[in-house]
């Protein structure tokens, strides 16, 4: 199947979320992909506050069926949380279980003002009551398939698919 | 693998109980697993909800505050339920068997048992014995391991130096009676460190110690040269009662770690010691409290490194 372009997709998230953000938005961005594409939009968007990274790992309510996951990257929030407006970026948003454990995880920093999310691509299939606020693409993908974004040697980044092999998102 | 009572069928780590024949894989994620718990404890909640629901049972059967504490605490970061069972002062003086302790505590749906024991292989014993969801953690075992002390060394050595692969390594002390000097020479020599020295005098190490890989000095003078790690061992004074050792005063003139002993290693070499320590027995205060001193920063650390391995237990 034909994927769009991680690059345009950014460029399209970055122009929408541009229309929302002010002095005191933060962003934090889920790890991998949701990482590479907060520090884009930091840079771009020139924000202020420093830029955040959450490792959900310990915050997965799949943990009682498949443990823990490797290689787990400490989670940093380097601005304070209490009173602040965050935009939560993720790669792919699915069942939006990640997305409620983020949330979660946010909360044990402190209590924000907002929180809103931005994803690149929203591929439906929601388990949980999550919306997200800024979207760069819907696309339907098949249940079987994984849609991961990735870092390419010169920086870009890129959308591949995959046969499931286990229940990732 | 199945020959290993630590592991289960599929490799993963189902029981803690000692560092040896535990594979370098295994070791490296446990203290990479215990790094991002480093940072849970620096936060305004430092709690994460990973064992929510689990009860996890310390069986100290040898009284240690300060280990059961530290398992205590890490049990309650991961948001389990713990619950502390000081067995020296209850049922085992009415009577009753190690195993009929563990079968009523295994009834009351615990999910993981820490145990501390006097008797070395207690901790296998239980393990060999409880239901295949219960995990077992090795709090130490009479003269035979203490795995999750010699990890917390671990961690703290390769947050302060790196890489394992170009150390020298000094042990000093009572070698001979200490469960944590053989877990830690497992440990060093499988995360692949060079040089491994004990120090100590005879009448403190094992015979054949160096079947274990390491290298036997009884001189402080020469075992410290050009040494990048320094771990001391706890002088225990029952010790001193059963005449291995002339006096305290002795003992620290030859093997205490002054300012003047610690200059004969490395310039940047680091000072380890698990607590508690005697001061001007086996370490001098001005060492202890001095800036090549990690062990504060190991205690520190011992509450993520004991985070790590019951999240993979529960995990696996």
């Amino acid at each position: 199947m034909q994927l769009p372009e991680a690059e345009d997709l950014l460029a399209v998230l970055t122009a929408r979320i541009r229309q929302g953000i002010s002095s005191d938005t933060a962003v934090v961005g889920i790890h991998t992909g949701g990482v590479w594409l907060a520090e884009r939009l930091h840079r771009d968007l020139q924000l202020a506050l420093p830029l955040g990274a959450l490792d959900v790992s310990f915050y997965r309510d799949d943990f009682g069926q498949i443990g823990l996951h490797p290689q787990i990257r400490p989670s940093d929030i380097p601005f304070k949380v209490e009173g602040s407006h965050i935009i939560l970026v993720d790669d792919v948003l699915y069942t939006g279980r990640t997305i409620r454990a983020a949330i979660n995880e946010l909360f044990d920093y402190g209590r924000p003002a907002s929180i809103r999310l931005a994803a690149l691509i929203d591929r439906g299939g929601r388990e949980l009551p999550i919306a997200a606020q800024y979207i760069g693409a819907t696309l339907e993908v098949p249940p079987a398939k994984m849609l991961a974004l990735e870092k390419k040697a010169d920086g870009k980044l890129d959308l591949s698919l995959y046969d499931k092999h286990q229940g990732n998102e | 693998m199945s020959n290993n009572p630590q592991l289960n069928k599929n490799g993963q780590l189902q029981h803690l109980l000692t560092t040896e024949g535990l594979p370098a894989s295994i070791l490296l994620n446990i203290l990479d697993t215990a790094e991002p718990f480093v940072g849970v404890t620096e936060r305004d909640v430092k709690k994460v909800p990973l064992l929510r629901g689990k009860s996890i049972f310390n069986l100290f059967f040898e009284p240690s505050t300060r280990t059961r504490t530290t398992f205590e605490i890490a049990a309650k970061r991961l948001s389990a339920d713990v619950i502390n069972l000081n067995i020296a002062v209850s049922s085992q003086s009415k009577g009753e068997t190690l195993l009929d302790t563990v079968n009523n505590l295994s009834a009351m749906h615990a999910d993981m048992f820490v145990v501390r024991h006097a008797q070395s292989g207690a901790a296998h014993l239980i393990a060999q014995h409880v239901r295949p969801e219960i995990h077992v953690i090795n709090a130490g075992d009479g003269r035979h391991a203490h795995p999750t002390q010699a990890l917390l060394d671990m961690f703290t050595i390769r947050r302060r130096k790196r890489d394992f692969h170009n150390l020298r390594v000094a042990i000093v002390g009572d070698i001979l009676h200490s469960r944590v000097a053989r877990s830690q020479i497992h440990a060093l020599t499988t995360l692949g460190v060079p040089e491994v020295r004990v120090i100590a005098p005879k009448t403190l190490l094992p015979t054949k110690v160096e079947r274990l890989g390491v290298h036997v000095y009884h001189d402080m003078a020469k075992g410290l040269k050009d040494v990048d790690v320094l771990m001391m061992l706890r002088l225990q004074n029952e010790r001193m009662l059963s005449a291995r050792l002339p006096s305290t005063e002795e003992y620290f003139k030859y093997y205490g770690l002054t300012p003047e002993k610690l200059a004969l290693a490395k310039p940047d070499a680091i000072v380890l010691h698990p607590g508690p320590m005697n001061r001007g027995v086996e370490i001098d205060s001005v060492v202890a409290d001095g800036k090549q001193s990690v062990i504060l920063p190991q205690v520190t650390f011992g509450i993520a490194v004991r985070m790590a391995v019951m999240s993979i237990l529960a995990g696996s």
